[in-house]
C-alpha cells in the first residue's frame, strides 16, 4: 500500500485517537507534558506507550487470526503460560537467553496446539482456543507451584522496566514487532494469503494455498506475540502471577482489532489499526486513572467511550447520515436527476 | 439417618472416654485458591501437630457440596470437633443441625455464615476493618501532625476486604486534619495494577513530589507499587511512605530493604486460637465468645522483617 492510501485507511483510528487525547487533556491539561529524567523519559504519553504493550502485542497476533476468520481467546492464559515459564528458568539459574528461549517456545507450541485443532480437526476457533483459555491458568499454576514466583534477575526485569535511549523496552517491543510482522505479511504474499482463506477458505485452498499451514503458522504467531507479551509482564512485576497475568486481556486486544476497523469475519486486515485501536483503549485507560473517578466508574466509562467509537465506526451509520443530507438535497430538487448515495 | 448419629453419637462417648488427650478433629478447608489459605492450611497442620491433635484434613475445591460430605464424614468418625472454613455463607443449617445432635462442637475458621449461632461452638476471624484502622493509626503516629497527602490502592471494586480496609483506614485518621486521602483508586489486589495505578498517581501528584504515603489494601499491591515508586527515581519508604495489609513474605523483604513501612498481618493461624476454645470446651464445657477476633499485629521496620520472612516463605503463601 502507498503512504496515501494506508493514511487514508487508518485515518478513523487516528481521529479516534486525537479525539480520546484531547478528551483526557481536558481533565489533565498536562497530559502533552513529556520531560528527561532519571535516564528515561517521563510523561503520560509514555505511560501510555508503555502500559499499552501487552494489548500492542497481543493485537498484532490477533489481527492475523481474526483475517483468517478465527479468533484466539487463549491469548491472555498463554501470556502467564510464557510468563510463568520464563520466570520459572529464571529461578532455576539457566539465564536470561534460555528464560526468553523456553518462554517463547512455550508461546508457539501454544499456537501450535490452537493452530492443530482449528487446521486439522476442523473445530471452530472460538471452541479450540476456550480450551486453552480455560486450562492455561491452571497450566501456568503448576509451573510456579501456585504462588507468585518471584526472581531477582536485573536483565531479566530491563525489559519491563529498562529503558533504551529513554524509550521504554515494552514500547520499542511492540512497536519492532508490529514492523517485523508488518513487513513479513506486506512484503510478501502472506498478508494475501491470509487475507484469501479469511474470506473463502475453501476456495482459497482448492486454488492451492496451503491453507492448513498457513492457519498453523498464523495461530504460532498469535502465540508468540502472546509470549512476548507475557515475558515484559512478567518482567515488569518481577514475577510471576499465573492468576492474573494477562487476565482479559485477549478481550481488549480482540477489542483493538475490532477498533483497529478490521472484520472480525476476516479478510482485509490492518496491524498499524490495531495497533492505534490498542493505544486508544490504553489512553482511555490512563486517562480513566488520571481523572480522579471513584474507581466504580472505571468499566462504564470505558464501556460508555467505546460504545460511541463503535458507533461513530459502523459502516452503517455513516453512509447513513450521508443519504439523509442527500435525501434532502433531493428533496429540495424532485425533478433531478436520482443521486446516488456513497458507499 | 438416626441410627447413623446414634452409633456417631456412641463413638464419639466410647472416643471421649479412652482418649481424652489425644483429640481427633476434622478441618474442611475450602481449597487453596490463594497463598494465604494455602499458608493457612499449614499452619493448621503445624498447630496441630504441636498440639498432638490427630487432624483429618478435607479439601473442599471451592465446593460446598464436598464440604458438607466432608463435615458428614467427619461426624460418621466421631471426631472431637470440627473446623470449617466455609465456602459461601449460606446452606449449612442441616449439616450444622446433624453435627449438634451428634455433639460435636463445629468451629468456623475465617469467614461467617448465616445459620444460627447456636449451632456451632465459635467462629474465629480477622476484622477487616479493624486491620485498616491500626494502618491508619499507625500513619498519624508516624507522620507526627505534618501534612500528608496519601493515596490508596483498593482492591477489587465492591469486595468486602476493599469497602472494610478502606472504612477502617479513613476511621483511623479521621482524628488527624494533617491527613487527607487525595486519590483512591483500584489496583484489583494484583502487582501489574497496583504498579500501573501507582505510576499514574506518580504522574498526577506532581511526579510523586506530592505523595507522601501509599495506603495499599493488600502487600501484592503494594509491592508492584514500590516497583513504580523506585522508577520514578523516588525512594519508597522515605519520600513516600508505604503501609499495606496482609504480611505475605515479599512484603518483610521489602521492609528488610528500607522499601515498605508497616504491614498488618492477617494472621494464618485461624487454628490456634480454634483449637484453644475446643480444647476448653471439650475440657470442662467453657463457652466460649461467639466470635474470637485474632490478633491484626501490625509489623515495621524495626521487628526484624529479615527473620518473619525466613519463617513464612515455607508457608505455601
Amino acid at each position: 500500500m502507498t503512504g496515501a492510501r494506508v493514511l487514508r485507511r487508518v485515518a478513523p483510528q487516528l481521529l479516534t485517537l486525537g479525539a480520546v487525547i484531547l478528551l483526557v487533556s481536558v481533565y489533565f491539561p498536562d497530559f502533552y507534558q513529556i520531560v528527561y529524567a532519571n535516564d528515561r523519559l517521563v510523561g503520560i504519553p509514555i505511560d501510555v506507550v508503555k502500559r499499552g504493550a501487552p494489548v500492542a502485542l497481543l493485537a498484532i497476533g490477533m489481527t492475523l487470526v481474526i483475517a483468517t476468520r478465527g479468533i484466539d481467546l487463549s491469548v491472555g492464559a498463554v501470556m502467564a503460560i510464557c510468563g510463568a515459564t520464563a520466570a520459572w528458568s529464571i529461578d532455576q539459574g539457566f539465564g536470561l537467553w534460555a528464560a526468553l528461549g523456553l518462554a517463547g517456545a512455550a508461546g508457539l507450541v501454544c499456537g501450535l496446539w490452537n493452530g492443530i485443532l482449528v487446521a486439522f480437526f476442523g473445530i471452530q476457533p472460538i471452541v479450540a482456543t476456550l480450551i486453552l483459555m480455560v486450562a492455561g491458568r491452571g497450566v501456568a499454576q503448576l509451573i510456579t507451584g501456585g504462588t507468585i514466583l518471584t526472581f531477582d534477575n536485573e536483565a531479566f526485569a530491563f525489559l519491563g522496566s529498562g529503558a533504551v535511549f529513554g524509550v521504554p523496552v515494552p514500547t520499542l517491543a511492540w512497536i519492532l514487532t508490529g514492523i517485523l510482522f508488518g513487513l513479513l505479511v506486506r512484503r510478501t504474499a502472506l498478508g494475501l494469503l491470509i487475507e484469501s482463506i479469511g474470506i473463502n477458505l475453501r476456495a482459497s485452498t482448492l486454488t492451492g494455498i496451503n491453507s492448513r499451514v498457513l492457519l498453523l503458522a498464523v495461530y504460532m504467531g498469535s502465540g508468540f506475540c502472546a509470549a512476548l507479551a507475557g515475558i515484559i509482564a512478567t518482567a515488569d512485576i518481577r514475577g510471576a502471577d499465573a492468576n492474573n497475568a494477562g487476565l482479559w486481556l485477549e478481550l481488549d486486544a480482540i477489542l483493538a482489532v475490532v477498533i483497529g476497523g478490521n472484520s472480525l469475519l476476516g479478510g482485509r486486515f490492518s496491524i498499524l489499526a490495531s495497533l492505534l485501536g490498542a493505544m486508544i483503549i490504553q489512553t482511555i485507560n490512563t486517562g480513566i486513572l488520571l481523572a480522579g473517578f471513584p474507581p466504580e466508574f472505571n468499566l462504564v466509562i470505558k464501556a460508555v467511550l467505546v460504545i460511541i467509537i463503535l458507533v461513530l465506526q459502523s459502516p452503517r451509520l455513516l453512509p447513513r447520515l450521508g443519504f439523509i443530507r442527500l435525501r434532502r438535497e433531493r428533496d429540495e430538487k424532485p425533478s433531478g436527476t436520482p443521486v446516488e448515495a456513497g458507499k | 439417618m438416626l441410627t447413623k448419629t446414634l452409633m456417631a453419637t456412641a463413638a464419639v462417648f466410647c472416643f471421649g472416654a479412652t482418649a481424652a488427650s489425644a483429640q481427633t478433629i476434622g478441618f474442611s478447608q475450602i481449597g487453596s485458591e490463594s497463598g494465604w489459605r494455602a499458608a493457612e492450611t499449614t499452619v493448621t497442620q503445624q498447630e496441630a501437630e504441636r498440639r498432638g491433635i490427630d487432624l483429618r484434613f478435607s479439601d473442599a475445591q471451592q465446593r460446598q457440596e464436598n464440604q458438607i460430605a466432608a463435615i458428614r464424614s467427619f461426624i460418621a468418625q466421631g471426631v472431637d470437633g470440627i473446623l470449617v472454613a466455609p465456602v459461601v455463607a449460606t446452606g449449612w443449617d442441616s449439616v450444622l443441625e446433624e453435627a449438634a445432635e451428634a455433639e460435636i462442637p463445629v468451629v468456623l475458621l475465617d469467614r461467617m455464615v448465616d445459620s444460627s449461632p447456636e449451632l456451632y461452638l465459635t467462629a474465629v476471624g480477622s476484622d477487616l476493618v479493624h486491620e485498616g484502622r491500626v494502618a491508619g493509626e499507625w500513619l498519624v503516629e508516624a507522620v507526627a501532625g505534618e501534612e500528608c497527602r496519601v493515596v490508596e490502592l483498593q482492591g477489587t471494586t465492591g469486595s468486602s476486604p476493599a469497602i472494610d480496609r478502606k472504612q477502617g483506614f479513613e476511621e483511623g485518621i479521621a482524628s488527624a486534619d494533617n491527613i487527607e486521602i487525595v486519590r483512591s483508586q483500584t489496583g484489583d489486589f494484583t502487582r501489574t495494577r497496583g504498579k500501573e495505578v501507582m505510576e499514574s498517581f506518580l504522574q498526577a501528584e506532581n511526579g510523586g513530589a506530592d505523595i507522601c504515603a501509599l495506603y495499599a489494601h493488600n502487600d501484592d499491591m503494594a509491592v508492584g507499587a514500590i516497583q513504580a515508586i523506585k522508577e520514578a527515581g523516588l525512594k519508597p519508604g522515605e519520600d513516600i511512605l508505604v503501609v499495606s495489609i496482609d504480611a505475605v513474605p515479599d512484603i518483610f523483604q521489602a521492609l528488610a530493604a528500607g522499601e515498605a513501612n508497616a504491614t498488618v498481618e492477617l494472621t494464618p493461624n485461624m487454628a490456634g486460637p480454634a483449637f484453644d476454645a475446643l480444647e476448653a470446651y471439650l475440657a470442662d464445657g467453657t463457652m466460649p465468645e461467639k466470635f474470637i477476633q485474632t490478633e491484626s499485629k501490625l509489623y515495621t521496620q524495626e521487628d526484624d522483617p529479615q527473620a518473619e520472612y525466613e519463617a513464612r516463605k515455607d508457608l505455601g503463601y
